[in-house]
């Protein structure tokens, strides 16, 4: 897909997890710092935190792997 | 696919979770992404190839995605959920029997002939294969149904949305129809495709903490089990085919011969290779290779999906606290209903951000398969209804513009079918009905003309309307009189799940016997016309000179093979 000049999905891909890897984790943070007060089950396991760090590692990989301006480099 | 008894949702008088500002936030960035890209991708789809089929330019991972994620849905996650939650394990094998051998034998046999031939479209394939008879048939019915899929699916979001967000209706359903108007309008099948993909990775990450904060909770697979043994004993939720052997073992009332031959073969060979709706993402592969491989990539992934939708069915059944009851029980007594399981179990491990995540990927399925819908709409309309029967010679620029247009006009369409089940909600259940009349005659059609070159063009037409009549003619039967079910499902034990799959199979079988008398009374084609259509009188490029690990063979064999290995230890 890079030969038709076109953006690879992969770039969108990347950069729509790395917007929500980072709103989870600073509501995962905030949700460890202030706890709410009906916690979820499993509230112990803090998935926010390690999900939105999920999210931001693939999203950063994808993001900068399939940049059009690698293309042009 | 989706159960539609997920519809009735609406009954359920108070909303099931609350979003926080992050969440909403979370939801607003998916539509400006899905609209961004819809103008991004304006600029490449300016010709018909562009529009209609993405360029032909995928490869074989994002075709493939694209494939399985048109039919991945949001009714396709809850309404799955619902029935693991009230059948068990059984609901798998509408993801394991019921899609993967199908979708091999795609790969592997059809994807040639569909790629080959060159056609836009699997009416276009009828055309080619037996004239326009059997395309006219095919494209208006299918032309009907996508337009009402597309309703259903638009009212069926609002709807979710209301009874999961307590949003407005209205709001949603103008909303997502503009949204799908924008980008479909705008980028075509390429717009479509692109919103899949990433539907289909939001879909993954926004369910898959369900199962591993449930398997976590329960101890693993073994505690899942044991729990649900425990809340329910004496009763087999967790076999996939210890129960089947005869209609009155399962809570499903189905039979092995039923589950094998109706919906393993049938129905799932039916809709797999012949509804345009998928077919169609396949046809934008960049070569007959990734046209191949799409569709066994995407059995890789159609296998791995009951993990985020039959296990948090049955995750339900293991550890909420409360039983859920079925729609007409909920809507009385406000219990909570079976169609509301994968909510529940969303708004029991995620908070705010992960909440938000999984409502956004239940939109997006949502969105998704209008789109779907509608994309496909676009090119039969404009190919296999406008082209061949309205304006013949035209150019290629007339074309797209009439598929933006009709892109347009067919949401439009679709709004006002929402509306109408709104207020008739019974018709779901019919265009459901409808949906499958078609598709199994359909797979005989199509099926008979790639393998046997003796299949005319009139076969083609008799064989495809007969098979459809039966079916119509066996589901009134039953309407009319129930106790006709004895007869279609061979069993007085059966029940509806049991009706769809031997209804698929008779009228398939119509199908091919009308289509093999007729063929063998009337003349059929020269052989020199049937090149690039038939097996047998089409050269079919050799693989010979790839390393096996990038034959389609190869990787449909490990495929095949993990799918016998996950039913042997669900037996």
């Amino acid at each position: 897909m890079r030969d038709a000049g076109l953006i690879p999905i992969w770039f969108f891909v990347g950069a729509l997890l790395l917007i929500y890897g980072v709103l989870i984790l600073a509501a995962g943070l905030y949700a460890l710092v202030s706890p709410p007060e009906h916690p979820l089950v499993l509230a112990n396991l803090h998935a926010g935190i390690w999900w939105g760090i999920l999210l931001i590692a693939l999203g950063l990989f994808y993001f900068f792997h399939f940049a059009p301006w690698r293309d042009k480099s | 696919m989706a159960p539609f008894s997920l519809l009735l949702v609406g009954g359920t008088p108070s909303r099931l979770v609350s979003l926080s500002a992050v969440d909403v936030l979370i939801v607003a960035v998916y539509f400006v992404a899905v609209l961004g890209i819809g103008f991004y991708l304006k600029g490449h789809a300016q010709t018909g190839e562009g529009f209609f089929l993405a360029g032909r330019q995928m490869t074989a991972w994002v075709a493939g995605l694209s494939f399985v994620s048109a039919n991945l849905g949001a009714l396709e996650l809850m309404g799955w959920a619902a029935s693991a939650y009230q059948y068990g394990i059984l609901a798998t094998h509408w993801y394991w029997i019921g899609a993967i051998p199908a979708m091999l034998f795609l790969g592997l046999v059809m994807m040639p002939f569909y790629y080959i031939s060159k056609t836009h479209s699997v009416p276009g394939y009828l055309q080619l294969r037996y004239g326009e008879q059997a395309r006219g048939l095919a494209a208006v019915m299918f032309g009907f149904m996508t337009l009402l899929m597309s309703g259903i699916d638009m009212f069926s979001m609002a709807l979710v949305l209301r009874v999961v967000l307590g949003w407005d209706i209205h709001f949603s359903i103008w909303v997502s129809a503009i949204t799908v108007a924008v980008y479909v309008g705008l980028g075509g099948l390429l717009s479509a495709i692109f919103n899949e993909v990433v539907q289909f990775v939001l879909i993954w990450l926004g369910a898959l903490l369900i199962p591993i904060l449930g398997l976590v909770e329960t101890g693993g697979w073994n505690g899942v089990v044991a729990r649900i043994h425990h809340n329910l004993p004496g009763q087999d939720f967790t076999h996939l085919w210890r129960t089947v052997g005869s209609f009155t073992d399962n809570p499903m009332g189905i039979n092995w011969i039923g589950v094998v031959f109706g919906l393993g073969f049938v129905i799932s060979f039916g809709y797999w290779t012949t509804d345009f709706l998928v077919v169609q993402r396949l046809l934008s592969a960049k070569d007959v290779r990734s046209a191949k491989m799409a569709p066994i990539i995407g059995s890789a992934f159609k296998m791995m999906v009951p993990f985020i939708v039959i296990l948090p069915g049955l995750l339900g059944l293991a550890v909420l606290p409360f039983k859920l009851v079925g729609q007409s029980q909920a809507v009385a007594t406000g219990a909570h209903s079976y169609n509301e399981v994968l909510p529940l179990m969303l708004a029991r491990y995620c908070g705010p951000g992960l909440l938000g995540l999984g409502i956004t990927a239940l939109i997006a399925g949502f969105m998704s398969g209008m789109a779907g819908n509608i994309s496909a709409f676009s090119t039969v309309w404009t190919y296999d209804i406008y082209r061949a029967f309205i304006r013949k010679q035209a150019p290629d620029q007339h074309y797209v513009s009439m598929g933006r247009w009709c892109t347009v006009l067919g949401v439009l369409v679709s709004i006002g079918t929402a509306y109408l089940v709104m207020q008739f909600l019974s018709i779901m259940d019919y265009v459901q009905a409808l949906f499958s009349f078609f598709i199994a005659p359909l797979f005989g059609t199509v099926l008979l003309g790639m393998l046997w070159k003796r299949a005319t063009a009139a076969a083609g037409f008799w064989g495809l309307l007969a098979g459809t009549v039966s079916s119509i003619s066996m589901w009134l039967w039953v309407r009319m009189d129930p106790a006709a079910l004895r007869y279609v499902a061979l069993s007085p034990h059966a029940k509806p799940m049991a009706e769809n799959m031997f209804r698929g199979l008779w009228c398939w079988i119509v199908c091919v016997a009308v289509t093999v008398v007729v063929s063998l009374a009337t003349k059929p084609k020269p052989v020199e016309a049937l090149t690039g259509l038939v097996y047998g009188c089409t050269e079919l490029p050799s693989e010979g000179h790839l390393p096996l690990y990038q034959r389609p063979v190869f990787w449909a064999c490990g495929v095949g093979a993990v799918f016998v290995v996950l039913n042997i230890i669900f037996w």
